[in-house]
C-alpha cells in the first residue's frame, strides 16, 4: 500500500466532511458537538491512514469512528449524557457500526440539506451564517475562512463557537423547515450563498488564491442545493445567475489586473461551459415555477451572456425583466438599473425622466452614479451645459479619486 | 480548479462494445455522487473512432485529412469528464473512487484565470472597488 500524504488525507475527509457532520447531528443531537467529533475522527484518520492506506468507504470509517470518540465521551463526561438524556434522546450504541452511509436517503429529508437549513438559521447574524456555512458545509478551516474574509483567525473562531452556542440555545430543530417557514429560510440559506459568492467575486486585494475560489465554493454549495431540492425554482436561479457571473471572470480583468467593464470584455474569453451550464439551470428555474428574484438577475444576466457582441444586447429584454425585478424585488438601485436599460433600449430622451424621479429618492440624493449616469444621458441628448453640471456634480459625490478624475474630465469635455 | 479526467480507449471500447449493466449503475451512481458534490461540470462518452473519428495534420498551409478508425486504442480517449474541485488531491481522491476494474484514466488541470493571483496596484483596486458599485453594466 502506498503512503498516503497528508494533503490526500485531508482532501479525502473533506469530501466525506460535510455528510459526516450531517450524520451525527441526529445522534448526538448537536451542531456544534457533532463538528467536533467530526474533527476527532479526522485527526484519528491523519494517524492512521499514512499506514493503513485510505479505507475503501472512508466516509463510513469516519462515522464509525466518530461514534466511537461520542461513545467515549458520554461515558466520561456526565455533564454531557444528562444533557443528551435531558433531551429525551436514547442513543442506541449497539446499531453504531452498522449504519450505511450510502443508504441514507437523499431528497427533502436529506441530512445534508437539514445541515444547510441550520447553517443559514435566522438566529444567526449573517457573518455567524457565512462561517458556520463554510465551516460545517464547505469543510473550510477557520484559518482558511478568517483569511477570505480579511479578518483575524480569533474573530472567526469566536463567531464559529457563538454560532454554535446560539444553536444550541436556542434549541433549533435539525430538519428541513415544513412547508409555510420554508420559502423565508429557503431565501436565508440562497442569501448566504450569494453572500459568499460576491466576495470572491469581487475579491480586489490579492495573491491569495482563496478568495476567487469562494466563488467556487458557492457553486458548489448551490449545485448541490440544486440536487437536493430540485423542485424549487430560486435555487436554480441562483446557480444560473452564479454560474454565469462566474463565466466572466477572467474577461473582467486587463491585462495588469485593471477591471474591465461587462461592456468592454473581450466575450471570446468568456467561459461558455458555465455560460451553458447556467442557461441550463435558468431553464430549470423557469420551469419549477413562478419567477423569483435570483432567477430575474439571472435572465438578465443571461441576456448579457447570449449576445455575440455588446451591439447585440436585447436591451428591450433586458428592460422588461427589470420591469418584473421591480415589481417582485423594488429597489431605487433596481430602478436605477432598469433606467440605464431604457436608455440603451429606447434612447437617452426616455431614461431621462426616469432618472430625474429617482433624484427625488432619499437613498440616491447622495449617490454619484446617479448624476454621473444623468450627465452621460444629457451629454447624449447634446444637453452639454446640464451634462457639465451633473458630472461635477457627480465628482463631488465621489470618495474615489480615480472617479473623480474620471468625471471631471468628463465635465471638461462638455466644453468642447 | 478544473481537471479534464480522460479515459482511455481499449479494445472494447474500439469495438464498440458497452460496458456491463452493473458497471452502467454503478457508473449512475458514481456520476450522481459527483453532481451532488458540486463536482461533475460535464461527461460525455466518445463512440470508437471509426465512427466519425477524423484527424488533421497540418504542415504549413497543408492539411491532411485522416478517417479513423484509429490503431493504438489505449492512446485514444474513449471519454471524459471536467470536474471542479478545490485541489489536485480531491481530484485524485474521486478518481479512485470511479468503477473501474481495469483501463486507465489520465487528468489534466485546465489553464484557469490565474490573472486573480497577481497582486494588484492600489489604482487597480480602486478601480474594482468603483466596478463594485457600478449598476448594470458593471456586473
Amino acid at each position: 500500500m502506498a503512503s498516503e500524504t497528508k494533503q490526500a488525507i485531508e482532501a479525502v475527509c473533506r469530501i466525506e466532511w460535510a455528510r459526516l457532520i450531517a450524520g451525527l447531528v441526529p445522534i448526538v443531537r448537536d451542531v456544534g458537538l457533532a463538528e467536533e467529533l467530526a474533527q476527532d475522527a479526522v485527526v484519528i484518520a491523519l494517524e492512521r491512514w499514512p499506514e493503513s492506506g485510505v479505507p475503501e468507504k472512508p466516509g463510513a470509517w469516519l462515522m464509525a469512528t466518530a461514534k466511537h470518540r461520542a461513545i467515549d465521551l458520554f461515558r466520561r463526561n456526565e455533564r454531557l449524557r444528562v444533557k443528551v438524556e435531558e433531551l429525551g434522546h436514547a442513543l442506541e450504541w449497539q446499531d453504531i457500526d452498522d449504519i450505511d452511509l450510502d443508504a441514507i436517503d437523499h431528497g427533502i429529508d436529506d441530512p445534508l440539506l437539514r445541515l444547510i437549513f441550520v447553517a443559514c438559521h435566522p438566529v444567526l447574524s449573517a457573518e455567524a451564517r457565512i462561517a458556520l456555512t463554510l465551516r460545517l458545509l464547505g469543510g473550510l478551516s477557520t484559518e482558511e475562512i478568517a483569511r477570505a474574509f480579511l479578518v483575524p483567525v480569533p474573530t472567526v473562531a469566536q463567531r464559529i463557537v457563538r454560532a454554535k452556542r446560539s444553536l444550541t440555545v436556542a434549541r433549533v430543530p435539525f430538519e428541513v423547515p415544513g412547508k409555510s417557514e420554508r420559502p423565508e429560510r429557503l431565501t436565508s440559506v440562497l442569501d448566504v450563498l450569494y453572500l459568499i459568492f460576491n466576495e470572491g467575486y469581487t475579491a480586489t486585494a490579492g495573491d491569495d488564491w482563496i478568495r476567487p475560489s469562494l466563488c467556487e465554493e458557492a457553486l458548489r454549495l448551490g449545485r448541490t442545493l440544486a440536487e437536493l431540492m430540485p423542485d424549487e425554482p430560486e435555487v436554480h436561479g441562483l446557480v444560473a445567475l452564479m454560474e454565469i457571473q462566474a463565466s466572466r471572470l477572467r474577461a473582467r480583468t486587463g491585462a495588469s489586473g485593471e477591471p474591465i467593464l461587462l461592456l468592454d470584455q473581450d466575450r471570446s474569453r468568456w467561459d461558455y461551459l458555465l455560460i451553458r451550464r447556467g442557461l441550463a439551470a435558468l431553464a430549470r428555474a423557469r420551469a419549477a415555477g413562478p419567477l423569483g428574484p435570483y432567477t430575474v438577475q439571472a435572465a438578465i444576466a443571461a441576456c448579457h451572456a447570449v449576445a455575440r457582441t455588446a451591439e447585440e444586447t436585447d436591451w428591450e429584454q433586458i428592460v422588461a425583466l427589470y420591469d418584473v425585478l421591480n415589481e417582485i424585488a423594488p429597489s431605487p438601485i433596481v430602478a436605477l438599473n432598469r433606467a440605464v436599460a431604457v436608455g440603451m433600449a429606447f434612447g437617452p430622451a426616455e431614461a431621462l425622466p426616469l432618472v430625474d424621479d429617482l433624484g427625488r429618492e432619499p437613498a440616491l440624493t447622495a449617490y454619484h452614479l446617479l448624476p454621473s449616469i444623468r450627465g452621460d444621458l444629457l451629454h447624449k441628448l447634446g444637453r452639454r451645459d446640464e451634462a457639465r453640471a451633473d458630472f461635477e456634480r457627480a465628482a463631488s459625490l465621489t470618495q474615489n479619486a480615480r472617479e473623480r478624475a474620471f468625471l471631471l474630465e468628463r465635465a471638461r469635455a462638455c466644453l468642447s | 480548479m478544473r481537471f479534464l479526467v480522460m479515459v482511455k480507449g481499449n479494445d472494447e471500447s474500439e469495438a464498440g462494445v458497452l460496458p456491463e449493466p452493473e458497471l452502467f449503475e454503478e457508473m449512475g451512481r458514481f456520476n450522481e455522487e459527483l453532481v451532488q458534490a458540486g463536482v461533475l461540470l460535464e461527461a460525455a462518452g466518445l463512440l470508437p473512432s471509426g465512427q466519425g473519428g477524423v484527424r488533421l495534420s497540418y504542415s504549413g498551409r497543408d492539411r491532411t485529412v485522416t478517417d479513423g478508425p484509429f490503431t493504438e486504442a489505449k492512446e485514444l480517449v474513449a471519454g471524459f469528464w471536467i470536474w471542479q474541485v478545490r485541489s489536485k488531491d480531491e481530484a485524485i481522491a474521486w478518481a479512485k473512487r470511479i468503477p473501474f476494474e481495469g483501463g486507465e484514466v489520465e487528468l489534466r488541470r485546465i489553464a484557469e484565470a490565474e490573472d486573480f493571483g497577481e497582486a494588484m496596484s492600489p489604482q487597480v483596486e480602486e478601480q474594482w472597488e468603483r466596478l463594485r458599485r457600478q449598476p448594470n453594466v458593471g456586473q
